[in-house]
């Protein structure tokens, strides 16, 4: 049985892939799961992972080529399988969703449109005998396993089918991708289309818009742009927090603690006690978070990414720290998944290490604010009736003024300011 | 450097060797801990020696009730319970020469000894100092407990644990045993089917506590037909230990009686080995029940430092310890492993007939106050226990109203250790009854029953 192997979406929004190498050769046994290539999304490089067992008899697109999605690039078949006819199918040009192949699975036939359509098995005592799901058998033995099939567990199946949701369109946490009961009732929590993070049922509250506020919102986008954006500083003094960090890691413990895993600390419980500069504009209300997802903007070779640390309100300072390091690492190498860099609800970008004094961030929407962190330098300043010389740092706040006012930032970046200049806070 | 490796497991049991195990398998030179035979608890005087017991236990009651009917006379019929003993401890021998064997292939390093942390990745093992580079894993496991507050303290003569169950030469006359969970069934079937008289005292409502309720009845019933004798809701307030045997006080549903054993068998519960690991000095806490403190990638409070098994926490079971080994090493070697469901661990009984499940049982559904349907197929109604004259017990599922989603599995038979697993394999792969049902099940087979039930969850038994 052949199996052809076509370019995947391998993430929600990747209308064409480019083979970054082939994992396997012309001619090499392949099993099902195993990796056939790397493909560079518009997002990551990611893995093509084989649908079928079977010989990888011919490879279609050349490492380097660009393939739009649902393009055949491969066909695994038996060593002595005749797969002309199958090869002859490859200057068809896209072919994605529109199966006809008259021997495939019936399961495989579920193309977007057509999921919510299969009629929902009863299973209380019901007097008709259910429709069998099993895929009928390959009449001449010449069934085609097709590559965007969706993976989703029978239970996962029924209640999507029951509650009307469009499998295709949810991402599956289980094994190898596939669509499990917690993904349909995530999905059905999170109506959104996006493929999306998933947030705890009490994780957030929206809260619909006064008349002042949609005022106010309509007035800064006609006067600023599409994010109403304004800026607010403050220098802060980094003496007390460049001494907790020696001490911390005068302890000898790895990974040591760096000034950004203190600084994402620091905002994380800033922005648990700020709610309203942990929320998102949309459109027609706020949504503000009882959960903190930090946003950590990250350069890699082609430009920037912003891998995001959840629920970081509650994870320690070496967690965080750990996992701002793996992060960046993986981000570095395009390793991310999708839902590693979506649904940060407020961000951090920081470059001090390249001397920035101080500077201004883009924000990063839904989200409301992002901190924009400079350098720490020593200068003199008045400190308590003298000249001295100690670490300051400047750090600015944009907000969406559309959801931050400007004494609400003003508070939030006191408390973080306040954190900062004294970090035993962090063992409240 | 020779006393640095990437793991150091401490422990060589069934979680301990198969985490080793996986981490050499994922690249990372490995060290194993283990003071006495590898393969721990489990192989040396638990799961598997008691399982040959349990065996031979079976034939005695085979020959002893079933042979005439199925045409076998056997004459001068004698049990030999010092040979049994010497079966069960030579399958133990070659399991543990197996993990031996496995470690080797795997190259995987067996340091003998204590091992004691000094920090949270250095150990003292003897007089040496090892370092593991990348993580440290805990698996020391537990190990029998008395009831010192009752006057049982451990003697290893009169008062037993399984530990000196297995070794025995031969029977008491009498046995008494504290607790019915699935060590203090298993052991009274083993004595009993080798002639001495059992009692068993368990302090809840039910033998088998954990089990359905229908379970825990079903096998009462088995043991009493058997001459066991079972004191449920029932509390020992005292015990007299003398050189000729053991005089009990049991409490039994509010009633004062005293009870006379020969020896008694204390399996109820088991103390965990975390006294002498150095825990403090690695800076790792245990939580409230006194288990080993761990996140959900089983990480103590110690950097790098991870436990798994009976340390860290219940379910106490050789498979779930063996998975949370995978899941670390994997998690070590920075992968992403699925999540162990907790919920989808089998649990096992080895008496005969067999008790076995899967996920909630029907009492935990009500107090969840689930919509739920209950399947259930009698092995009396099935040709392949007819023919083996193994009609006790059934199948009995428990589905999810709406959904037909698998709440929980419980089967008493005779294989019922070898049927569970379908439902196992259907929970973890969320299939409702129904795919159950739509997979074709041998004919004649025990595993028709499981199907049975299936249906019948659905109003459409075929064979009852």
């Amino acid at each position: 049985m052949a199996t052809k192997v076509f370019m995947e979406a391998l993430s929600p929004t990747m209308e064409e892939g480019k083979v970054v190498s082939w994992e396997k050769n012309e001619g090499d046994a392949v099993k099902t799961g195993d990796v056939l290539a790397e493909v560079e999304t518009d997002k990551a490089v990611m893995e093509l992972q084989a649908r079928g067992d079977g010989v990888l008899r011919k490879v279609l697109a050349a490492e380097g080529a660009t393939v739009e999605v649902g393009k055949l690039v491969a066909v695994i078949a038996a060593p002595d399988e005749d797969i002309t006819e199958l090869l002859g199918e490859a200057g068809d040009g896209k072919r994605g969703s529109q199966h006809e192949t008259a021997d495939e699975p019936v399961a495989a036939k579920r193309t977007p449109a057509a999921a919510p359509a299969e009629r929902p098995r009863e299973p209380s005592r019901a007097p008709t005998p259910a429709p069998a799901t099993t895929p009928a058998p390959a009449p001449g033995g010449g069934g085609i396993t097709v590559a965007e099939r969706v993976k989703a567990s029978p239970l996962a199946r029924r209640i999507a089918a029951e509650r009307g949701i469009d499998l295709t369109i949810i991402r599956g946490t289980g094994p190898a991708g596939r669509i499990i009961q917690r993904d349909v009732e995530a999905a059905e929590r999170a109506p959104r289309a996006a493929p999306a993070p998933v947030y705890a049922a009490d994780g957030y509250e929206d809260v619909g818009l006064s008349q002042m506020r949609k005022t106010i919102a309509k007035r800064l986008v006609e006067s600023i742009g599409p994010i109403p954006h304004f800026f607010l500083t403050a220098e802060v003094d980094m003496e007390r927090t460049a001494d907790a960090r020696q001490a911390l890691n005068a302890l000898g413990e790895e990974p040591k603690i760096s000034f950004n895993d203190i600084i994402l600390k620091i905002v994380a419980m800033a922005l648990t006690r700020h709610r309203a500069c942990n929320a998102w504009w949309q459109g027609d209300h706020i949504r503000y978070f009882n959960e903190v997802h930090i946003g950590m903007a990250v350069a890699i070779d082609e430009g920037l990414i912003t891998p995001v640390i959840r629920n970081a309100h509650q994870k320690s300072l070496r967690e965080i720290g750990r996992e701002a390091r793996e992060l960046a690492e993986r981000a570095r190498a395009r390793k991310l998944t999708p839902e590693e860099y979506t649904g940060a609800t407020f961000s951090v970008s920081n470059l001090g290490m390249l001397d920035i004094d101080q500077f201004t961030a883009v924000i990063n929407p839904p989200e409301a604010g992002i901190l924009a962190i400079g350098a720490i330098t020593e200068k003199p300043v008045a400190h308590e009736g003298s000249v001295v010389v100690r670490k300051r740092m400047r750090i600015t706040m944009s907000c969406d003024h559309r959801v931050i006012d400007g004494a609400t930032g003003a508070r939030f970046l006191q408390s973080v300011s306040q954190m900062l200049e004294n970090p035993l806070a962090i063992v409240w | 450097m020779a006393n640095t490796f990437d793991v150091i497991v401490l422990g060589g049991g069934p979680a301990g060797y198969v985490c080793a195990i996986r981490s050499a398998q994922l690249g990372l030179s490995t060290a194993v801990v283990e003071k006495e035979k590898l393969g721990g608890v489990c192989v040396n005087v638990g799961c598997i020696p008691s399982k040959a017991l349990l065996h031979s236990a079976y034939v005695a009651n085979l020959v002893k009730h079933d042979a005439e009917s199925l045409g076998i006379s056997v004459k001068d019929m004698s049990l030999n319970f010092g040979t049994a003993i010497k079966h069960s401890r030579q399958v133990a021998e070659q399991n543990s020469k197996g993990v031996e064997f496995l470690m080797k292939k795997n190259k995987v390093t067996v340091l003998k000894g204590e091992g004691k942390l000094l920090a949270p990745r250095k150990v003292q093992v003897a007089k040496d100092t090892y370092t593991a580079s990348k993580a440290l894993v805990i698996a020391t496991g537990t190990r029998v407990k008395g009831l010192p507050q009752v006057g049982l303290e451990l003697d290893k003569t009169t008062v037993i644990s399984s530990d000196e169950a297995l070794f025995l030469q031969d029977t008491p006359a009498s046995l008494a045993i504290v607790g019915a969970g699935a060590v203090g069934m298993e052991f009274a079937d083993i004595y009993s089917a080798f002639g001495s008289k059992v009692t068993v005292i368990e302090v809840l409502p039910r033998v088998l506590p954990m089990e359905d309720p229908e379970s825990s009845a079903a096998i009462a019933k088995v043991y009493q037909k058997r001459g066991i004798d079972l004191f449920t809701s029932a509390k020992v307030k005292g015990a007299k230990v003398s050189a000729k045997g053991v005089s009990l006080e049991i409490e039994a549903e509010g009633k004062s009686q005293q009870l006379q054993a020969e020896k008694v068998l204390m399996a109820a519960g088991r103390a965990l080995n975390v006294e002498n690991v150095g825990l403090d000095a690695a800076g790792v806490k245990l939580d409230e029940r006194g288990f080993i403190k761990v996140d959900n990638n089983l990480r103590t409070t110690a950097d790098g430092v991870y436990a798994i098994g009976d340390v860290a926490g219940p379910p106490m079971l050789a498979h779930k310890g063996s998975r949370e080994g995978i899941v670390v090493a994997e998690v070590i070697a920075g992968k992403r492993p699925h999540a162990i469901k907790y919920d989808n661990v089998p649990s096992v009984t080895y008496c005969h007939p067999e008790v076995a499940s899967i996920g909630l049982n029907e009492d935990q559904c009500k107090e969840k106050k689930l919509d739920y349907v209950v399947g259930k197929f009698s092995l009396s109604n099935n040709g392949r226990a007819r023919a083996a004259k193994e009609t006790d017990g059934f199948v009995k599922i428990i589905r999810d109203k709406k959904y037909g989603e698998i709440l929980g599995a419980h089967i008493v038979a005779s294989h019922a250790s070898e049927l569970i697993h379908e439902l196992t394999v259907a929970r973890e792969n969320e299939y409702t009854v129904e795919e159950i049902d739509l997979a074709v099940h041998a004919h004649p087979t025990l595993s028709e029953a499981v199907a049975e039930a299936a249906l019948d969850s659905l109003g459409r038994m075929l064979h009852a």
